[in-house]
């Protein structure tokens, strides 16, 4: 068993960082995640694996840390909440256009525009359908405790490099700022300079001798080449659809009424299910675990089994019950239940909406 | 056993950390903890609250609408949270700074004279292990040789020396804990 520790999602993270192997960190505070780059600089990693953190002047500088980062086959990621995401996108679609692995962590907090630092999940659009230009798609890890938080770093760098892919982790001011029991992970080495150089054959270390010169660039001014390129983007997406949806179901077996929630929101949902089974209403609870690729399928095998109608609980007014929508396309009940602005719906209020909405008439 | 906490008091009287050598606490004997504290701009008013949950099994949501506990440390929390007890809960507080008692019938009601004890004890920093000391009296849910190892793991090393104060202050709590209203 690995060590045990009480720790806050945001530091928890930030550890995970230190021991999924990361050469890199470039962040600017902004609450509520700032204990992420707090963490990062109390625990001066330098002096142990050799991390570089580092303090960028804004969120626009650190995502094009990680671009040149990332480019060179280094493991980078940097961290912000949903004001600095949104400046961190047209970065993003760079990165997504020159294929470039890097970690990304969205702590969520209530928007639109400064809106507050209390937690929310209205950035699951941005994240899940492109937040910047062109057609490409995020990787997205929603992680729904502070174990999570450690876990999904190394998997999230696992999915970079597999498949040369900006990787997101869409978590919420609640979970960042909650302290739950943690099993740290065992560190993972950081990879040497010739270990990168035998793995990435695409990295930008050095031209070698004899060799091509290598360029990761997004810009081609050739439309039948670009085009070309899309089209290679799109089969990659396509594989990951196929290969790396991640779920997470409760009693759904005998379920009647399905409750789909992420985050924050599967735990409150968690909950509702309980009550929701001690009156004798037979719920379950899909819990995606990646926004996307999302669980289309798993929600399709739900609707053959016979669940009459999904209730999407979310911290946003409606985003994911689109994609539930989608799933489902008209064969039973989609309803939706959300707070916004910060505020954490409570299981009673998932209850009665599930209740009301679902059943009720 | 699941047991849901909100405690509740003034910024600087130790809430938070009393939350977190509770949950401390539960590690230690191998439970599940949760520790979800109000941030922002609800504590800048001067008031802190944090949940606490400690479980033996995986805990579903960390954010609650109604208490097996309330621990209330100054009069807003008073009023904010005697409502929110769950009928047959318990209720516990320090009457210095509270001006309207509790005034439910149905759930138990513990005072403890936290502040008091601690300003005779010549350390108001204290105050909240007296109160810990207090509600675990009440409700034993950990054992005091895991708490002892919670408050050991809470504070930092340059604050070791402070073990033993803390020790006492929390044996204190569960000798001078008042029932006031028992169903």
């Amino acid at each position: 068993m690995g060590e045990l520790r009480l720790m806050k999602g945001n530091e928890a993270l930030a550890e995970a960082m230190i021991r999924a192997g990361a050469d890199g960190y470039f962040g600017y505070p902004i609450t509520p995640q700032s204990e992420v780059i707090e963490y990062l600089t109390a625990a001066k990693p330098h002096e142990s694996t050799g991390m570089v953190v580092l303090q960028a002047e804004s969120e626009v500088a650190s995502i094009n840390m990680l671009y040149g980062g990332g480019a060179t086959g280094k493991k980078v990621c940097t961290s912000s909440s949903s004001p600095g995401i949104s400046l961190m996108q047209e970065g993003l679609s760079y990165i997504a256009g020159a294929e470039i692995p890097v970690v990304v962590v969205n702590v969520v907090r209530g928007g639109p525009g400064l809106g507050d630092i209390q937690p929310s999940q209205s950035d699951y659009f941005q994240s899940t359908k492109g937040g910047g230009h062109g057609d490409y798609r995020l990787i997205v890890l929603a992680p729904s405790s502070v174990q999570e938080m450690s876990d999904f770093v190394p998997i999230a760098f696992d999915l970079a490099f597999k498949y040369r892919n900006p990787v997101m982790i869409q978590s919420d001011g609640a979970i960042g700022q909650m302290m739950e029991k943690v099993e740290l992970f065992e560190p993972i080495p950081r990879l040497t300079d010739k270990q990168v150089k035998d793995l990435y054959p695409w990295a930008t270390n050095g031209k070698p001798k004899g060799g091509q010169r290598r360029i990761m660039t997004s810009l081609d001014l050739d439309p039948a080449r670009l085009e070309r390129h899309n089209h290679h983007l799109q089969e990659k997406y396509h594989t990951i659809d196929e290969n790396e949806v991640r779920f997470e179901e409760f009693n759904c077996e005998d379920a009647d009424y399905v409750i789909v929630a992420y985050g924050s929101s599967a735990r409150i949902s968690q909950k509702a299910l309980q009550l929701l089974r001690a009156k004798g209403i037979k719920v379950g609870l899909l819990r995606p675990i990646t926004l996307w690729p999302y669980p289309t399928k798993k929600i399709q095998e739900l609707v053959k089994q016979g669940v009459k109608g999904f209730l999407s609980v979310e911290m946003s007014a409606g985003q994911m019950v689109e994609d539930v929508k989608l799933a489902v396309n008209g064969k039973v009940k989609v309803e939706f239940f959300g707070r916004v602005g910060g505020i954490i719906p409570s299981p009673e209020e998932v209850v009665d909406a599930l209740e009301h909405k679902l059943i009720g008439e | 056993m699941t047991e849901e906490i909100i405690i509740a008091g003034f910024g600087g009287q130790g809430v938070l950390s009393m939350g977190k050598i509770l949950a401390y606490s539960g590690i230690m004997q191998n439970q599940e903890v949760s520790w979800m504290p109000s941030y922002g701009p609800e504590m800048r008013g001067g008031t802190a609250n944090v949940t606490v949950i400690v479980s033996d099994e995986r805990i579903s949501s960390p954010i609650l609408r109604a208490y097996d506990t309330a621990i209330i440390l100054n009069q807003q929390s008073m009023d904010k949270f005697e409502s929110t007890v769950k009928p047959g809960g318990t209720l516990l507080y320090d009457p210095n700074g509270i001006s309207k008692h509790p005034t439910r019938k149905d759930i138990n009601i513990y005072k403890v004279e936290g502040a008091k004890k601690a300003a005779e004890m010549g350390n108001t920093k204290i105050f909240n292990m007296i109160v810990l000391g207090a509600y675990l009296k009440v409700k034993p849910i950990v054992k005091m040789e895991n708490v002892v190892k919670g408050i050991k793991k809470s504070l930092p090393e340059r604050h070791h020396r402070l073990l033993p104060l803390n020790e006492e202050a929390v044996n204190q709590g569960t000798q001078i804990v008042e029932a006031v209203n028992i169903i």
